[in-house]
């Protein structure tokens, strides 16, 4: 692993993270060596399937994973400051307040017995010394930026009272309120309608752009990362297979577990362009192989590939196989169903 | 597992009762023994005493000798051997727990079935049934019946069940709570009738018979097998309650619940005779309450899950 | 919120006709029995058994007996024992009912502090030592019959220690709060142990289950993303939301215990509640006063079981558009 200079403007920095947990099947790899920056007002995009580890990759990093049995090791640094090993305590105060989180599922993220107006208050009260008055008014002042109509009375109301939709609204409003600088979506539209995801997409990237806060957002929807994200990583197994600026990876993706997510190998003198699907299925996190993860479902596996390939390549944007860029091109431009 | 071990050496010793009272310590549990005489120590000794405290009347009962083949806990104030009844007394509460536990879970079964299922008037007059007799105090409808059924036994056409039967409290006992297992039961079904499984069983044409025992059932089965050791622990408890009240079984049968009864007049001289079949009572029911967590972490898939994210 | 109050009284008033009709069922109407012998007790003589049936209307078609009963009971007010002639059964059960209330009130504010920090500490600390051990004393609460511990408990009390560690331990029995506060509350200190024992318990338990399930939601987990203390996440967002299960298990014990389902540890500490009058009028077979009792305690049951109902809406803001 090369040894990269830690960008000193960064607000997360994530070296060589590795997240696993003993279990009586054996040691379960969940995140094995990922490595990324977030700049400032930056959206980096965490993509891979379900099982690739992305969603405990982000837990782990704020310490929201209760399991005795995990292991975590490797850097985490929010603003230039170790995070990883720090204590509940010493957490709490960077929970909400410099990171905000939106979960997946809106339908069950909010405590039903509490209105959304008390529970956005409790998390302001909690990073400031607003009155219950000022925080309230604050609450209905979110409600409203994150396109909640009525917001003074809505205020009031059971998060039953609202749809899936307005329900991740509100999920949204509370996760800025202490004006995070990293706001960290996992699968923030997977459970919505594709009409109120879009919806939910464009209020997020209007909200980055007035709160200027950097986003990490995590999906398995590679439409989501064309259109929101400036990087991305595709992770597979736990490992990162490739990394780099958004129309770098979606325009010359460099990893065939890439073009699998995207659906087609590129070719330049195509007419039907037929989808193609990745063979096999996901690998299991107890049984990643020793070498490339991906290998077992590649086309393009070669000798080579028993060893586990690193990430390399221009600074910018890097891959983790060993396919080299003249057996790529080959392949770009063979016609469909012809292997190398 | 150690619960498992606990219930497994309380049912065979008690099993074993009949074996212990001929042949170890060559008594009987049951017909008074008034005059009888216990070799101890090397001496002969009366096994009830006169009196040498307080007035200096009647008669008290030897206490425990802890010796194992000779009036091991001492006698009751009739003279019989209290271990001895306290084995076959555990005989009769188990077997009454454990029947009527059975019969409660297969009928709960087969109610909340058929109510979940077949839904409509079937499930109303289920439902309702269940409702009232939950609604009347469960020991207050068991105390009831029983005062009722066991001055005459049960006649009803046919079925006759003399008053002295075991089989009437394992009856009572049953009924009563049939509501507790069947109304969560029929839930259950309720809710599983929604699943997809179930409705494409039904969209392919399966007759209910084989949805119910095929589809159904299976699902239901983890949560009966959960109930049944805690009701065979509910049970044995309604059952030691009945019989301490002199309602539940009938000398000359013998219960842990009757010894109890037997023993209170007794409790400040004579302590064991009270004291040990609590203790049984105590730790079969709590051993019984393990095992049924324990099954019920094992049918859990979530459990293995506690304390992750 | 008001219509389904008054849906929900509607149908408790139907369940008790219905639990009138079943205690009138099992006590006249068992086949094979004749309920004017059982009535007029178990030593009476043929006049008296016919002076029953003749006032009971036990020649009378079966309505119209039950109609008879409960004017008796409800009504005219005027049912009377037939063990203590003469004597009212419902003025008895009124008067044994303060002490039911006493020893019940009692206990349970002893099993709700106990019970609910139990709980709350063996979540708070799952996996830790004391985790198993509250849960293992809660398991042996559940698996005591009442009764023997009320025995084994006054046989400390009263008798092995009852000259050294316990001689402040009065005899058992019963003294107004209004006569002496002091003595009262003595009277009740160890029966309110004995019967809240066993409910903590159950209550430990219960409550740790629904607090481990409530720690491993989603809500959780959001709460801890937004920077809340543990503490504050268990007390306020956790236990808050286990609390309704909890609330309507003690609503159900609550009202089931005031009707006299603690009978037998009234018995065994010799207080003179109505628990007590239910066991004395079954060993004696005073049927009208087991009558009484019974529509007693149901009356309690059902009302419990309504009012924890409309509890249930209050905690639980889901259930109110229901």
């Amino acid at each position: 692993m090369p040894d990269e200079p830690v960008a000193t403007d960064a607000v997360l920095s994530v070296r060589d993270l590795k997240v696993s947990f003993a279990t009586r099947q054996g040691e379960l790899r969940a995140v094995d060596g990922l490595s990324f920056d977030v700049g400032a007002k930056e959206v980096l995009g965490i993509v891979g399937e379900s099982g690739s580890g992305k969603s405990v990759a982000m837990y782990s990093m704020l310490g929201l994973v209760r399991d005795s049995n995990v292991t975590i090791s490797g850097s985490v640094r929010f603003e230039g400051r170790e995070i990883l090993g720090l204590s509940d305590k010493e957490m709490e105060g960077i929970r909400g307040g410099d990171v905000g989180m939106i979960f997946q599922d809106p339908m069950t993220a909010l405590t039903p017995v509490y209105t959304v107006g008390w529970q956005i208050v409790e998390q302001i009260r909690a990073h400031s010394d607003m009155t219950k008055a000022q925080a309230m008014a604050r609450a209905v002042e979110l409600l409203g930026e994150v396109g909640i109509p009525n917001p003074a009375s809505r205020v009031h109301q059971y998060p039953h009272e609202f749809s899936g939709g307005m329900r991740q609204r509100v999920v949204i409003a509370m996760a800025l309120s202490c004006n995070p600088k990293l706001l960290i979506a996992d699968e923030p539209t997977t459970a919505l309608d594709v009409t109120t995801q879009a919806q939910i997409l464009d209020l997020m990237e209007k909200l980055q752009q007035s709160y200027g806060s950097s986003i990490v957002i995590i999906t398995h929807d590679m439409g989501v990362i064309a259109e929101m994200a400036d990087r991305v990583v595709v992770m597979y197994a736990g490992r990162p297979c490739e990394i780099g600026p958004e129309i770098d990876v979606v325009r010359r993706p460099r990893h065939p577990y890439t073009w699998g997510l995207l659906g087609a190998v590129p070719r330049v003198d195509s007419k039907n362009q037929r989808l193609v699907t990745i063979p096999g299925t996901s690998v299991s996190p107890l049984d990643v192989p020793e070498g490339c993860a991906f290998a077992p479902r590649c086309e393009y596996k070669m000798a080579l590939c028993d060893q586990r390939p690193e990430l390399h390549g221009p600074r910018d944007h890097q891959d983790a196989c060993w396919l080299s860029d003249e057996q790529r091109v080959a392949i770009r431009s063979a016609p469909v169903g012809e292997a190398s | 597992m150690a619960a498992l071990g606990v219930v497994t050496v309380m049912v065979i010793a008690c099993l074993l009762a009949p074996v212990y009272a001929h042949h170890f310590a060559h008594v009987d549990a049951f017909s008074s023994n008034l005059n009888g005489r216990i070799r101890l120590n090397g001496r002969w000794v009366s096994v009830l005493q006169a009196n040498t405290q307080g007035l200096g009347l009647g008669v008290t009962p030897i206490g425990p000798t802890w010796h194992l083949n000779n009036y091991f806990l001492g006698a009751d104030n009739q003279g019989r051997d209290v271990f001895a009844r306290f084995l076959y007394g555990g005989r009769a509460t188990m077997l009454i727990g454990a029947s009527s536990a059975l019969i409660c879970c297969i009928v709960a079964t087969i109610l909340g079935l058929a109510a979940g299922y077949f839904g409509g008037a079937i499930d109303w007059v289920v439902s309702r049934v269940f409702d009232i007799v939950w609604a009347f105090p469960v020991y207050l409808l068991a105390i009831s019946l029983s005062v009722i059924l066991l001055t005459s036994g049960l006649n009803l056409g046919i079925i006759h069940i003399g008053a002295g039967s075991l089989l009437l409290p394992i009856i009572i006992i049953a009924a009563v709570y049939v509501p507790y297992v069947g109304r969560p039961l029929r839930g259950i079904v309720l809710s599983l009738k929604e699943r997809e499984f179930v409705q494409a069983a039904i969209g392919s044409g399966a007759s209910d018979w084989h949805i119910i025992v095929k589809e159904v059932l299976p699902n239901v089965a983890p949560t009966v097998i959960v109930f049944f050791p805690l009701m065979v622990a509910f049970n044995m408890l309604t059952e030691s309650a009945l019989s301490f009240l002199s309602i539940g079984v009938q000398p000359p049968n013998a219960s842990w619940g009757t010894i109890i009864n037997d023993g209170l007049g007794l409790l400040y001289t004579r302590p064991w005779v009270a004291i040990a079949p609590g203790l049984g009572i105590v730790l079969t029911a709590g051993a019984l309450n393990v095992l049924g967590d324990g099954f019920r972490d094992a049918f859990d898939p979530k459990a293995k899950l506690r304390g992750s994210i | 919120m008001l219509s389904f109050i008054i849906r929900r009284f509607i149908s408790a008033i139907l369940v008790l006709f219905a639990i009138s009709v079943m205690v009138f069922l099992i006590f006249f109407a068992t086949p094979g029995v004749d309920p004017a012998a059982r009535i007029a007790g178990r030593s009476a003589s043929p006049a008296v058994v016919a002076a029953v049936r003749a006032a009971f209307g036990l020649n009378r078609p079966l309505p119209i007996r039950y109609l008879l009963m409960m004017d008796h009971l409800f009504i005219k007010h005027d049912l009377t024992s037939y063990v203590n002639p003469n004597t009212p059964v419902i003025p008895q059960i009124l008067h044994a009912a303060p002490v039911t209330l006493s020893l019940v009130v009692g206990a349970a504010v002893i099993w709700l502090i106990v019970g609910v920090l139990g709980g709350v500490i063996a979540a708070a600390n799952r996996g830790k030592f004391i985790d198993p051990l509250i849960m293992f004393a809660g398991i042996a609460a559940v698996s005591v019959p009442a009764y023997w511990l009320g025995e084994v408990v006054n046989y400390f009390t009263q008798s092995k220690f009852h000259s050294s560690v316990f001689s402040w331990v009065p005899a058992s029995g019963y003294v107004p709060i209004q006569q002496n506060p002091w003595q009262w509350a003595l009277h009740l200190f160890f029966p309110w142990l004995t019967l809240a024992a066993l409910y903590a318990g159950i209550y430990a338990r219960v409550l740790r289950a629904e607090l481990v399930n409530a720690l491993n939601e989603d809500y959780v987990r959001t709460a801890r993303a937004k920077g809340l203390s543990e503490r504050r996440i268990l007390m306020r967002h956790a236990l808050r939301c286990s609390l309704i299960s909890i609330v309507s298990l003690f609503g159900l014990d609550f009202g089931a215990l005031i009707g006299g389902a603690a009978l037998l540890t009234e018995v065994v500490m010799g207080l003179p509640g109505v628990g007590q009058l239910t066991y004395n009028s079954l060993q004696d077979l005073d049927l009208p006063v087991i009558m009484g009792c019974v529509m007693y305690a149901a009356f309690f049951v059902v009302l419990a079981n309504a009012v924890v109902d409309v509890l249930y809406a209050v905690l639980d803001p889901r259930v109110r558009v229901a």
